[in-house]
């Protein structure tokens, strides 16, 4: 064998090692998928029974159960993570369940210093009372404004929907979906939860809005919603960003640590550059 | 000093010693000069008010002092105090730059005073920061590495906040050593200060920015025409003319309160020095005016000019940056020390109004009910600054920042450039007839 041959063959054998090796990566993404709760407001009859439900699971005062609460606008508060408005639209009356989203790379959770505010790898962003130091910066970020802050307490907390992140751990779906009568509220893997509303808007397309909110807004989301009128009239926001929000402020964190390498030797040699003669 | 002859004696020499500072101390924390002055008595009743509503508002919760809600997460404490309070003081950085890195040394004689006074800013305003979290205790956690949220912009700013507390303390320390006669502590500090200034620099020009960066994520809730994705950018140039005009208003007060203090010298100098940063200052305003209207055009937001927040905008960009600008190019050409004075209170002005507008003002312009500061709010702020200007006056009287350092400190090589000041012709008698 020749010297050529010789590199040939070797060169034949490393890119075959290096050809299974990539193959084995190929096959094992076995990674967590994030799991969520599609809501469809046209099933949706303002019972409110996930309202209750939620408010009993976390320990919460009872709600309001009076339909008058239906006369404002609410949003989620610091005694309620989850709660159902009523909108007045042209295919008549509409309840929609507003809780936080669980974005896939949420803006409060890449925003938190301390990592409090963090995304769990089953899906659920959920909020540690150890770690937070109350800068608010989750509120600040979140583009549905969902963190709620107990400004009335020496020692506040931060208060959103967790997903029910502990009745997850022992293998329970969330209080709000396991109270809900019509199965307006399901729960399941994302990815199934999205073929189950593209499936529920082919079967009646004249009854939905072919869209789902939460696929793509802000980045996606773990909680989505099916309507069937337009989403701008029930109480969403249409104007938000379909990259994930953390994207924003990406580039300004790569830069940091250009800066942080370059500038002290660009002032350094700036500074022998112009240091004088006799000193 | 008497050399000790045995052990014995060394260690009655030590306790000797200490005893001694120990009264130079003492003596050195009574006040000096009258004591019942106009001044002072404003400041006690403020700290004293101030003192009491803090009372309040860490036994019972933000929400008994101030008006921050669900909506708005931020109030003047993070707005004014320490987002504006922090380009104020950039001063620091802007000033070591040019004495340190370029070597001008026509600044030399202000150094101490802005580094001194970026310093007290940053503890009293970005301190006021402890004030605002709801779980001040927990302040330590992003520090002591339990978590790091290094993916978030606020994470920088912590960090960078407490190094470059660091690094500038170090930059005043030598005043400190002088102050107490500590000689070869004095030289030991006088050889950190370049890589004080250096790191101090690199921290700033991060930390500026990551203030404007801390909004990137708020897309949707800041009015189009203050949001952009150049924010850190124009964060930055911002703060250098903020921090320049800070020095010059600034200047004009302690050259008043001062004035015994200060060496006719540095008198005579400091026109020159306050048309310097004038100059200064009017170079990066016309770079920021220019970026303000790249962004301004790139972002195509014509539009948003023909309603009541694009009024506001113009009289922001107008009124508190383009004017302001005019007012230094006018008066560093005319040498009109007034005019300068002027332009930058305008400026500074300008630059509340800026960091007002992206933190406060437009930021959620859409909501019904938009946040206005308590006067528990606004009085606590005036607190900390009062208390920040009773700490800078305790250092001023006591420490050589404003007079010559004692003859034994005068600067080496290494450290610091010596200000080689040549009194012009006439200047001479001029100085002469000061002493008079």
């Amino acid at each position: 064998m020749d010297r050529r041959n010789f590199v040939k063959t070797l060169g034949g054998i490393g890119a075959g090692v290096l050809g299974t090796e990539l193959a084995v990566a190929q096959e094992q993404p076995e990674q967590k998928e994030f799991v969520g709760v599609l809501v469809d407001t046209a099933r949706c009859i303002g019972c409110r029974s996930c309202e209750m439900a939620c408010a009993e699971t976390h320990g919460f005062p009872e709600p309001d159960a009076s339909t008058d609460v239906y006369e404002k606008e609410r949003a989620p508060s610091t005694l309620q993570w989850s709660i159902v408005n009523r909108y007045e639209t042209e295919k008549g009356e509409t309840f929609v369940k507003r809780q936080c989203m669980h974005c896939n790379q949420p803006a409060c959770a890449s925003a938190c210093l301390t990592k409090a505010m963090l995304k769990t790898e089953e899906g659920p962003v959920i909020w540690r009372e150890d770690k937070c130091m109350g800068c608010r910066f989750c509120m600040l970020s979140c583009p549905f404004d969902i963190p709620k802050y107990e400004y009335d307490s020496w020692k506040p907390k931060v208060q959103k929907c967790s997903l029910c992140w502990e009745r997850l751990e022992e293998g329970k779906v969330p209080a709000c979906v396991e109270a809900c009568p019509v199965e307006a509220i399901r729960f399941g893997k994302r990815r199934d939860l999205i073929e189950m509303g593209r499936v529920q808007i082919a079967k009646e397309p004249e009854n939905y809005v072919h869209h789902i909110y939460g696929e793509a807004e802000a980045g996606g989301t773990s909680y989505m919603y099916l309507a069937a009128v337009p989403f701008g009239g029930i109480g969403f926001r249409t104007d938000l960003e379909t990259t994930s929000y953390p994207e924003l402020s990406k580039d300004y964190l790569y830069a940091v640590p250009i800066v942080l390498t370059l500038w002290p030797a660009f002032l350094l040699a700036l500074s022998n550059a112009t240091r004088k003669e006799n000193d | 000093m008497t050399q000790p002859n045995n052990n014995g004696s060394k260690g009655a020499l030590v306790i000797s010693e200490a005893r001694r500072f120990g009264r130079f101390l003492l003596s050195e924390l009574k006040p000096k000069g009258k004591l019942v002055t106009p001044f002072n008595v404003f400041a006690v009743v403020v700290l004293a008010i101030t003192a009491v509503l803090l009372f309040i508002r860490f036994t019972q919760g933000l929400a008994a002092t101030t008006n921050l809600s669900q909506d708005f997460p931020w109030g003047i404490w993070i707005g004014f105090d320490v987002i504006t309070g922090v380009a104020f003081a950039g001063g620091a950085y802007v000033v070591t730059f040019m004495v340190y890195i370029l070597r001008l040394e026509k600044y030399h004689s202000i150094v101490r005073i802005t580094v001194l006074n970026g310093f007290l800013a940053y503890v009293f305003y970005a301190g006021a920061l402890l004030f605002d979290l709801g779980r001040p205790w927990n302040v330590i956690n992003p520090i002591i590495g339990n978590s790091f949220g290094v993916s978030s912009v606020m994470f920088l700013v912590a960090w960078h906040f407490m190094l470059y507390m660091i690094a500038e303390f170090i930059e005043f320390s030598p005043a400190i050593a002088e102050w107490l006669g500590w000689r070869r502590i004095r030289k030991f500090l006088g050889g950190l200060t370049l890589g004080a200034v250096i790191f101090g620099i690199t921290l700033s020009t991060l930390h500026q920015s990551g203030l404007g960066a801390l909004f990137l994520m708020a897309k949707s809730k800041i009015h189009p025409l203050w949001y952009s994705e150049f924010i850190p950018i124009l964060f930055f140039v911002s703060s250098i003319f903020a921090g320049l005009s800070m020095v010059i208003f600034e200047g004009s007060i302690s050259h008043r309160v001062f004035k015994h203090q200060i060496s006719p010298k540095h008198h005579l100098e400091h026109e020159e020095i306050v048309i310097g940063l004038a100059r200064v200052c009017a170079g990066t305003m016309y770079i920021y005016f220019f970026l303000k209207l790249l962004v301004f055009i790139h972002g195509q937001q014509w539009s948003y000019i023909n309603t009541p927040m694009g009024y506001w905008f113009l009289v922001e960009v107008v009124g508190f940056v383009l004017i302001p600008v005019r007012l230094f190019t006018q008066a560093v050409r005319f040498r009109n020390l007034a005019l300068i004075r002027i332009a930058a209170v305008l400026t500074l002005v300008g630059i509340i109004l800026n960091r007002l507008n992206v933190s406060i003002i437009a930021f959620k312009w859409y909501a019904v009910e938009h946040y206005f500061p308590s006067w528990m709010e606004l009085m606590i702020t005036l607190g900390v600054i009062t208390a920040e200007i009773v700490v800078l006056r305790w250092v001023v009287e006591r420490m050589p920042i404003l007079r010559n350092p004692p003859e034994w400190a005068q600067p080496t090589t290494e450290e610091i450039p010596k200000t080689r000041f040549v009194m012009k012709e006439g200047e001479e008698k001029q100085w002469a007839a000061i002493n008079m």
